[in-house]
């Protein structure tokens, strides 16, 4: 019983490769709407990565063979965080053998971020440089508040496998939410935005050249290079939506590989994921772009309400 | 941020149908056209870069409304990009001044194959009022293959996106 649910696990970060576009093009369908527009298709994005697929790759005369294989790194470490994150089955504690835990998963996301950093800065334009340096200042502030947040999870768990974690709070039900994870909550949804390159820290949807972060970074890849990095981008996105409702409410989460179970699960899953997309709809629609140099003080407040949620979880855990 | 919300819930909907392009609008000039499209997998999401070769801006004000609510022209899959390495479609205005030639034609390196180039605007098609003036190349045709031809001194943002998308249509059938 313990080898399928091992591999089924991992193969849940498929699901999140498979349906990442999808959340995005619902994304941008609820955000046209919100404008008063009829907004593009829901399947668009996936015309895009296809398209791109078959497309030729123009690279600069500048740059070194890193530029062409740094696509590549973001894309495969992107799909190993994926597949550490329950999606629709979590891990149960009976499961031996252990996994990768939340702090390989923030790993990879870094190694993600500074293949594409570097690649960036091969093609030889400002405008690589600077989406990279700005890329690397937000991360540096970023990563602080999201290990915290996920170490509130961690806590509450006693353990920091994410399946683990959603596994324990599915079985222990409301108890398992206390402030701690309140706060944790609201800490990581911040650092999704500032991660995935959303509003207000990055505009998804802008090339302004005083403003941009990742689209800056991109801005010199084609062809299949250009659909790896969305792909992986899109699927960043899913990820971070996906671990906000499994590590905090993960309630219907499948906690046996039968099929009425993941079925069940896999509804729930859908559900939560498209609530959670239209909350990040009416924030970005709502919210103005913040100046660069206020984006210290958007993560501060994050790493402050995720260092809040730790001290009240060890409080609750352990008392004073 | 509730202001922003019941505002948009008391405009609805802006978008208008797209009028069909009319024959006289446009023109299909390149054999390249349909090769391009077919690679493209028929022309469904096509990103535009869009080069201003030494228009009197009257085109990109025109350009620019398509992004508008109004014209929407992502719903159709249309989306204006800002680096000639990802486009599809390079949206050419203006008559092509000496100073913006050889940078009209780095910009078509640039850019990767299967490319649409589109001259946009009677300036683009022949010189318009520029032709003959000593700071003009050319048209947009005597410095890159173009591929469609959309008339109209400027042309209205609804015959530009209709122009575009009927050509490539047609272009993808036959």
């Amino acid at each position: 019983m313990e080898a399928p649910l091992n591999a089924g696990f991992a193969f849940q970060g498929i699901v999140i490769f498979l349906a990442a576009p999808l959340a995005a093009g619902v994304l941008r369908k609820l955000k046209a709407v919100l404008q008063n527009r009829l907004g593009a298709p829901v399947v668009q994005p996936y015309r895009d990565l296809r398209k791109l697929l078959g497309k030729e790759e123009v690279v600069s005369g500048t740059a070194s063979g890193l530029f062409r294989v740094a696509p590549y790194v973001v894309f495969a470490a992107t799909a190993g965080a994926c597949s550490l994150v329950p999606v629709v089955l979590a891990r149960m504690a009976t499961a031996g053998g252990a996994w990768g835990d939340l702090v390989v998963l923030v790993g990879l996301l870094a190694l993600g971020r500074f293949a594409l950093a570097l690649g960036a800065l091969e093609a030889g334009s400002a405008f690589g440089g600077m989406g990279s340096s700005r890329e690397m200042m937000v991360s540096s502030l970023a990563e602080p508040a999201l290990l915290t947040a996920l170490f509130v999870a961690a806590l509450e768990a006693r353990t920091s496998e994410a399946g683990r974690i959603a596994a324990h709070v599915a079985r222990t039900g409301g108890a398992a939410f206390g402030p701690g994870s309140a706060f944790a909550l609201a800490a990581l949804f911040l650092v999704a935005l500032a991660e995935c390159g959303r509003l207000p820290v990055d505009n998804p949807s802008t090339h302004l050249e005083l403003t941009m972060i990742h689209e800056a970074m991109i801005l010199e890849y084609s062809g299949r290079s250009l659909a790896l990095i969305e792909w992986a981008s899109q699927a960043r996105l899913l990820l971070f939506m996906t671990l906000l409702v499994d590590l905090f409410l993960p309630w219907g989460i499948a906690l046996d590989a039968s099929a009425a179970a993941l079925a069940l699960g896999a509804a729930v899953y859908a559900l939560k994921i498209a609530g959670l997309c239209a909350v990040l709809a009416f924030a970005e629609t709502s919210t103005a772009k913040l100046r660069l140099f206020r984006v210290p003080d958007f993560l501060g407040a994050a790493f402050v309400l995720a260092l809040i949620g730790l001290f009240s979880q060890g409080f609750i855990q352990w008392g004073l | 941020m509730f202001r922003i919300l019941r505002r948009c819930a008391r405009t609805g909907l802006a978008t208008l149908p797209l009028e069909p392009a009319r024959d006289a609008d446009y023109e299909l000039a390149g054999e390249k056209l349909r090769e391009s499209i077919r690679r493209l997998r028929g022309g469904r999401s096509l990103y535009v870069r869009e080069v201003d070769a030494g228009s009197c801006n009257g085109c990109e004000i025109e350009i620019s409304a398509l992004t508008s609510p109004v014209y929407d022209a992502e719903r159709f899959g249309v989306h204006v990009t800002a680096s000639p390495r990802h486009a599809d479609v390079l949206l050419v205005t203006g008559p092509v001044t000496r100073q913006m030639e050889l940078a009209l034609k780095m910009t078509y390196e640039a850019a990767p194959e299967p490319k649409i180039v589109v001259a946009c605007g009677d300036c683009a098609l022949d010189g318009g009022a520029f032709a003959g003036s000593y700071a003009v190349a050319g048209a947009v045709e005597d410095v890159l293959p173009v591929d469609i031809r959309i008339k109209g001194c400027p042309p209205k943002p609804s015959a530009i996106l209709g122009a575009l998308l009927a050509a490539v249509e047609r272009a993808g059938k036959a």
